[in-house]
């Protein structure tokens, strides 16, 4: 084995230049390092000056994800190892602006989280003396898959459509918004049809399903929207064939 | 210094997204190849309308219409077609159980399950059309 | 309910489309096409067919299926294009191209059928 490896860091530094480009690094390969340990061994030994998020280096915050190889990952979830022979091409996540070298501005998907009202909502809150809320096993099952999202946006950067059309809400929203739909003590499904049920809600997704293969968490955003566009329907043809049926507002 | 740099109001930056993006990778390419099958589905739908039509305008019609598709032509065109058709239908039955969850008895129906019902069907479809034909 | 998006419509022809497609369309088109030009299967009788295609619940059949897969294509061919070529500022044109051209095979499949 080399004793190192190159890594080929997508450096963006507009008090410098106002176009990206690449810069070469050489670091120390050891076998049981992570892409995040060679960042940090760029950051503390070789320049200081390279900007990139991460914090807890065991894959359950989603604040490290890049792009390395092309392929959208968790830095600190990547053996260094599975991506030789270098160099090593690390680039900030794609879809989202980038603000400095690998930090991206993620106020979009803030915006569209906050939208789609990932809460529990109810028509009246249980008052504390009844108690808590109670739920079975399979209550539980039901939404489980879509609660272990840890927001890192590498669905984001592998949707083809997220790029090509900002407005477009993302498979981690979407993802989000179904694990209240599913949830038995959830009764806000009807609020968040609207916002979902837009041309830039679930009917922008193609059904690439490349968001749910680079998901770290198997979330599998793409089943969750296919599964609300066929809800989307359901409820589109009875609001259209039985209009006195419709769900008070 | 960068003389375009705005002090207090940085520009982020956003690349211009190629026109030929599902180049890049083989899973966008093979999106792209699944998303086209659907040509191949109104190809087919339009050939069988004009075999509908020259059923309708009597045995010389329909005569005409056999020996245009025995064309090598016309033949091989139909195999590519065909082949489109068998692409489309994988991945139609592949993706199914993502989109179709159904609970039964308290658990989710695994997708093997699912793919398997999926299948059976496509087999128990095709042999009666095969079956239907060969009896006519 | 305001501003509520038509997709889920068109979504639904497409879908649909796309079930009965995959159901039917690969024997289908084996068996008509390959199989019968290739003498592997007997062409069906002339007669036969007027007898089959006759028959109201088969036209009514064969309009539904070409109508759903013409729809089929028009939807998922529109955001091919839409996405695959960057063209989603043409939308007015292509949308027209796309369901209009479904619309005008339903029409002619209808009308075909009909007079069958």
């Amino acid at each position: 084995m080399a004793d190192t490896v190159a890594i080929e860091v997508r450096r963006y530094r507009p008090e410098e230049k106002s176009e990206p480009y690449w810069q070469r690094y050489e670091v120390p390969f050891r076998e049981e390092w992570m892409i995040l340990d060679a960042l940090n061994y760029i950051k503390d030994n070789l320049d200081g000056s390279l900007s990139y998020r991460w914090a807890c280096r065991m894959g359950v915050c989603g604040s490290c994800g890049m792009m390395v190889g092309g392929e959208p990952i968790l830095t600190c979830a990547s053996y260094l190892a599975d991506h030789l022979p270098g160099p090593i091409r690390i680039e900030p996540l794609r879809g989202f602006p980038v603000v400095r070298d690998l930090v991206n501005n993620l106020d979009d998907f803030m915006d569209k989280l906050t939208a789609v009202k990932p809460w529990i909502v109810r028509e009246e809150e249980k008052p504390l003396s009844e108690g808590e809320y109670l739920q079975t096993p399979e209550e539980l099952d039901a939404y489980k898959q879509y609660s272990m999202c840890i927001n890192c946006m590498l669905c984001y950067a592998a949707c083809p459509i997220y790029e090509l059309e900002p407005a477009f809400i993302g498979p981690a929203a979407i993802a989000l918004a179904q694990r209240y739909n599913f949830d038995s003590r959830d009764q806000g499904a009807d609020e968040r049809m609207d916002h979902l049920s837009r041309d830039e809600g679930i009917w922008a997704c193609t059904f690439v399903g490349e968001c749910s293969v680079v998901c770290p968490k198997d979330v599998d955003p793409a089943g969750a929207i296919q599964r609300y566009k066929v809800k989307a329907m359901t409820q589109w043809y009875k609001s259209m064939l039985l209009p006195w049926g419709e769900p008070k507002r | 210094m960068n003389p375009e740099y705005r002090l207090h109001h940085p520009k982020w930056y956003r690349r211009k997204v190629p026109i030929f993006w599902w180049l890049s990778k083989w899973s966008y390419m093979k999106f792209i190849l699944r998303e086209l099958t659907s040509l191949a589905v109104v190809y087919a739908a339009v050939l069988l309308l004009l075999q509908v039509v020259a059923v309708s305008r009597g045995e010389e019609a329909y005569a005409n219409f056999l020996a245009f598709l025995e064309r090598p032509g016309v033949l091989a065109a139909n195999i590519l077609i065909i082949l489109g058709l068998l692409f489309h239908a994988v991945t139609w039955f592949n993706l199914a159980p993502q989109a179709l969850v159904l609970r039964l008895l308290g658990r989710r129906i695994p997708d093997r399950v699912v793919l398997l019902a999926h299948y059976l069907g496509w087999l128990t479809v095709s042999a009666l059309i095969f079956g239907g034909l060969a009896r006519l | 309910m305001k501003g509520r998006s038509i997709e889920p419509f068109f979504w639904s022809l497409f879908s649909s489309g796309g079930m009965l497609a995959a159901l039917v369309l690969p024997a289908l088109a084996l068996a008509l096409w390959v199989a019968i030009p290739l003498g592997w299967l007997q062409a069906p009788s002339h007669q036969n067919l007027v007898t089959l295609i006759g028959h109201p619940v088969t036209r009514f059949c064969l309009f539904g299926f070409i109508a759903l897969a013409s729809f089929h294509w028009g939807h998922r061919f529109r955001f091919t294009l839409y996405d695959g070529l960057q063209l989603k500022h043409l939308f007015g044109l292509i949308a027209t191209i796309c369901y209009g051209g479904a619309t005008i095979l339903t029409a002619v499949a209808a009308y075909v059928l009909w007079m069958f």
